[in-house]
């Protein structure tokens, strides 16, 4: 009995562990509404799979050949009935209406690109707030956080006010990730070229975890990040940390900071490139390299022929020993560059280099 | 031409740093391969017995023993495919706290990604399709498949991927992407080395026999029932099977296709996934899925029909409600066309995509559902016999309700959002893979063995397995629901937080728990063939069967039925059976059978060959290959000497002793 006790207790210890999971106690609001969702959709499915698991072991024990009680009832050829075939397509049905219900109003509610309309379930947004947008990038391997607002950036740390509504845009530089805060919202896929968005709110002030939760090559492990959900005085003061450091996140910069590298640690940019997210985004970091938004405005106007394939270029070699880039990457080359009034590089969606 | 172009053109990539012998592992293993390798090739030399595995194993068009091949195909890379396991949950368990763990991500990641590969394209699939091989001819009263020489230029096509995939143990390395390779990863700028073109090639090699002994298949149950089997009075397992090879063949071309564009992308320079030039890695992503889905369904309609078989069998009733488990089974082939997005919800599609395709999968449980609820009728008022085959089955049904409820929760989007690509997609398809494809094949095994090999597989040792795999199922993927809701991620290779290490801890004892129940499956092999004469199966119809293939011998003579039978009924031999109708004893006819022929495994070594050549770039080897590929095909069409009679006095004598040893044993 003791030594029971002794394997009961740890177990059952394991057990309440288990249920303090982040993603069964999320401190923000639309983790909490999806946490919501898992818990419904599995008492909807368990008023099926509780009967169904009793009824298997049941008859698997009644209709045993050694219980001779229960030959009597044997029927081999006892293969049909209306009413019960009627009942196990329409049982299942019912449950997958009623959840499918459930799926249809809140996968549009929770939409990640849809604007949070609450703080929490008792607060309601006020009206015309505006929400902290955070532009996201997944690098090899880590995670850089550009605060157009702030005029700041992070790498490998991010933080936001409590209670206030966040938009992530969110990119990578090379390879596919997924950016996943468990306490904070569900994940969503970084793609190189391509902008996926989320929006969440945190309702708890505190020091959380941010993943990537797609594997993403060599130093996939180690790509983790702090969340720092803070007072509204507490931001200011991170930011006016990141401000402080001095350091600006220029364009040759960043194409240094984009080479993988492991263990990333903590780093704050007191400024931002002009432009640089955009540039990220659409693949043209580099100078004298065609933004992905151009390239498609051409080809949407029919594109360049064949001219256009030789229309290909690659970072200029002083350029590649001043940041340290090995490789000879090929891309197409921007075109007709022209200068505008204070002499900086254009290109012909009129957006400075 | 100089020395070095010449030496390029032959060995390509291919120089002896390729070996990796700085792995202490892969050497250790590799010796034990080499070892063990050896006494085998010793062993077969010393009893002679080069001679008989060729021509009668080797070059065999016998659909039964091309499904024996199979099944030891795929039992011998479950081997592989478990090691891997094994490691990884050796490794998950003791990387913390700053140890880095005995395995670095270039060779952690290489085991995640062949584990998937192997399990899932050279252990699931090579079971399930030796099952069909060997029993859907025998259950529709067939003497062979449609197309014999196919069958076996099949399986030797899929023995070639297979062992590309082993070569890249030892000869450079694997791919280090997860098991479907996404780009951009998998493209070159990303994964330069031969690990992503291995894993290419294997899969392009495998999937021509997979897609051929699909359209074999397909051809054999819809042209070569007996008479008087319609399409409603075949045997479920038949109908899953049929199932089955339709998916198949709609399904692999897919992924064919998709692997050339990314191989395409690797080998020409191409730009379909690709970041810059225009490339879209979604198109990859969404292609892979929609082959990758229906392949799901491949594997476990099958196993749906195995688990129909033994219900009825050991439940001695009539399996109840036979046309709706048919219907079932359609919907699920057809639906499960309907849901491949939502492998990837978190890719960004707008919410009314996202939900369609939510409740398109939700609505797969219906028909699912309604077979639980099929086998759990069947059982009802039946008299039922615990034999290993039905324990399997019992199993099967607790374990994949489980399975099939987190499978549903995994579709309601919002909540993928938090689980998708956790340690709880984990457990739950290995929930629904091993509770479900696996024990499926084991009750599978258990059930058609004694019809394969004459004798019974030892039940006590059959329950020692069984019970170890359910236990180590429940002990090792109960905590990976567990470290889903902590917000773990699959495919990590080291951890900070220290609370996770115990559930870890936990789920690698039930990988050593299911390693013992491998092991007793093994023993059971070896006691089995030990016992073979207690265990003598003389009647051909060791559990009182129901369908056609218990009406004849065990092991089958070559012809199968020396009378093509007659059906009447559903369940045929319970039919014929209940009439009693006797054999028919004679006017035996001449026996047209198909000639074997070492053209399949010809064909399958230039196959392994050329791909070996195309990974490591030895374009004028894979150029000859190529060109030997085409020529003996075509040299194999000029081959007339493919057919023969068996005389109607051999039918006689084989009958004969039939007819002796069934009255010695009355």
């Amino acid at each position: 009995m003791k030594m029971l006790r002794g394997l009961l207790v740890p177990a059952l210890a394991l057990l309440l562990s288990g249920c303090d999971a982040v993603l069964l106690s999320p401190s923000g609001d639309i983790a909490r509404q999806q946490r919501d969702l898992i818990i419904i959709s599995v008492v909807l499915m368990l008023i099926i799979i509780v009967p169904v698991i009793v009824m298997i072991l049941a008859f698997a024990w009644k209709y045993r050949e050694s219980n001779k009680a229960a030959h009597a009832e044997y029927d081999p050829d006892w293969n049909h009935s209306t009413v019960l075939e009627l009942l196990i397509w329409s049982a299942p049905l019912l449950i997958i209406i009623a959840l499918g219900a459930v799926t249809w109003t809140s996968t549009h509610k929770l939409d990640p690109y849809r604007p949070v309309d609450q703080i929490d379930h008792a607060r309601a947004l006020a009206p015309n707030t505006k929400p902290l947008v955070v532009e996201v990038v997944a690098l090899d391997w880590k995670w850089l956080f550009l605060y157009p607002e702030q005029g700041i950036a992070t790498v490998n740390e991010m933080a936001a006010p409590v209670d206030r509504p966040i938009e992530f845009h969110i990119t990578a530089s090379t390879v596919m990730n997924a950016f996943f805060v468990p306490s904070l919202a569900g994940m969503i896929y970084a793609m190189p070229g391509m902008e996926t968005k989320l929006n969440a709110v945190m309702n708890k002030t505190g020091d959380f975890e941010g993943i990537s939760a797609n594997y993403s090559g060599a130093g996939f492990s180690d790509m983790r990040f702090r969340f720092h959900s803070l007072s509204d005085a507490d931001f200011q003061a991170w930011v006016a940390k990141a401000k402080a450091s001095g350091t600006a996140l220029g364009r040759e910069d960043y194409l240094k900071l984009e080479q993988p590298s492991e263990k990333e640690p903590v780093h704050y940019y007191a400024s931002v490139a002009p432009g640089l997210y955009n540039a990220i985004l659409n693949r043209c970091v580099e100078s004298n390299r065609m933004c992905m938004s151009d390239m498609m405005a051409l080809d949407a106007q029919g594109g360049q022929g064949i001219v256009g394939t030789y229309n290909v270029t690659s970072l200029d070699a002083a350029t590649r020993t001043r940041v340290g880039i090995a490789d000879d990457k090929r891309y197409v080359g921007a075109l007709c560059v022209a200068s505008n009034a204070g002499g900086q590089p254009m290109t012909p969606a009129g957006r400075p280099l | 031409m100089n020395m070095p172009d010449l030496a390029k053109l032959i060995f390509g990539r291919l120089t002896l740093e390729a070996i990796p012998y700085h792995e202490p592992i892969l050497i250790g293993t590799f010796i034990a391969v080499a070892i063990g390798g050896i006494a085998l090739l010793a062993l077969i030399t010393k009893h002679k017995l080069w001679g008989y595995l060729w021509s009668e194993w080797f070059t065999s068009i016998d659909h039964k023993k091309i499904g024996i091949m199979y099944m030891v195909l795929g039992i011998v890379m479950l081997l592989r495919g478990f090691s891997d396991a094994i490691m990884m949950r050796a490794q998950q368990a003791i990387a913390f706290n700053g140890n880095p763990g005995f395995l670095p991500p270039h060779h952690y990641d290489q085991i995640f990604t062949a584990h998937g590969v192997i399990m899932i394209f050279f252990v699931a699939m090579p079971l399930v399709t030796g099952l069909m091989n060997y029993v859907v001819p025998l259950q529709i009263g067939a003497r062979d498949v449609a197309f014999p020489f196919l069958n076996n230029f099949s399986f030797w096509m899929t023995v070639a991927g297979a062992m590309l995939v082993m070569a890249s143990l030892f000869v450079g390395e694997f791919a280090r992407t997860g098991w479907l390779a996404y780009p951009p990863l998998s493209g070159l700028a990303q994964s330069p080395d031969v690990g992503v073109d291995y894993y290419i090639w294997s899969l392009q090699v495998a999937g021509v026999g997979t897609t051929l002994s699909g359209i074999n298949l397909i051809a054999t149950i819809v042209k070569m029932r007996a008479p008087g089997m319609s399409m409603m009075k075949m045997p479920i397992f038949t109908w899953t099977s049929l199932c089955t090879n339709v998916l198949i063949v709609a399904a692999f071309p897919v992924l064919t296709a998709v692997l050339v564009l990314l191989s395409l992308d690797r080998y020409v320079g191409t730009n379909f996934f690709t970041n810059d030039f225009g490339g879209n890695a979604m198109m990859y992503v969404n292609l892979i899925w929609i082959w990758g889905h229906p392949e799901v369904y491949i594997l476990v309609l099958p196993v749906f029909g195995v688990f129909s078989e033994v219900t009825s069998t050991f439940s001695r009733k009539r399996l109840f409600g036979y046309a709706s488990m048919v219907y079932a089974t359609v919907v699920i082939t057809v639906l499960s066309y309907l849901v491949w997005l939502h492998h990837f919800f978190t890719m960004g599609s707008g919410a009314s995509v996202n939900s369609f395709f939510g409740i398109t999968t939700m609505i797969i449980s219906i028909p699912t559902g309604a077979k639980i609820f099929n086998w759990l009728f069947t059982m009802y008022r039946g008299r039922i016999k615990f034999d290993v085959p039905m324990l399997w089955t019992v199993g099967f049904m607790v374990t994949f309700v489980i399975g099939g409820m987190t499978g549903v929760m995994l579709a309601v989007p919002p909540a993928d959002f938090l689980l998708h690509n956790s340690l709880f997609l984990i457990a739950h398809f290995h929930n629904v893979i091993i509770g479900g494809v696996i024990f499926g094949l084991f009750a599978g095994i258990n059930y058609w063995f004694p019809k394969a090999f004459g004798y019974r597989l030892d039940p006590f040792w059959g329950k020692v397995s069984f019970w170890f795999w359910l236990v180590g199922f429940w002990v090792a993927f109960m905590p990976l629901y567990v470290l889903g809701f902590m917000g773990v991620t699959r495919r990590m290779n080291h951890f900070e937080d220290p609370s996770l290490q115990i559930w870890f801890q936990i789920a690698a004892f039930g990988a050593f728990l299911i390693a013992l129940g491998i092991g007793a499956f093994l023993v059971q092999l070896w006691v089995s063939y030990k016992r073979r004469d207690e265990l003598r199966d003389v009647t051909g119809d060791p559990w009182h069967g129901r369908t056609l293939e218990w009406s004849t011998s065990s092991p089958p003579p070559e012809y199968n039925f020396a009378f093509t039978p007659v059906i009447h009924d559903m369940d045929a031999w319970w039919d014929m059976k209940e009439r009693n109708a006797g054999r028919r004893l004679e006017g035996y006819l001449p026996i047209h059978m198909p000639k074997n022929t070492g053209a399949g495994i010809i064909l399958a070594g230039l196959a392994f060959v050329f791909g070996f050549a195309m990974i490591w770039h030895m374009f004028l080897v894979a150029g000859l290959a190529f060109v030997a590929l085409i020529v003996t095909a075509i040299g194999h069409t000029f081959n007339y000497k493919r057919d023969y009679h068996i005389p109607a006095d051999v039918v006689a004598r084989t009958e004969a002793a039939r007819t002796e040893e069934l009255a010695a044993h009355v």
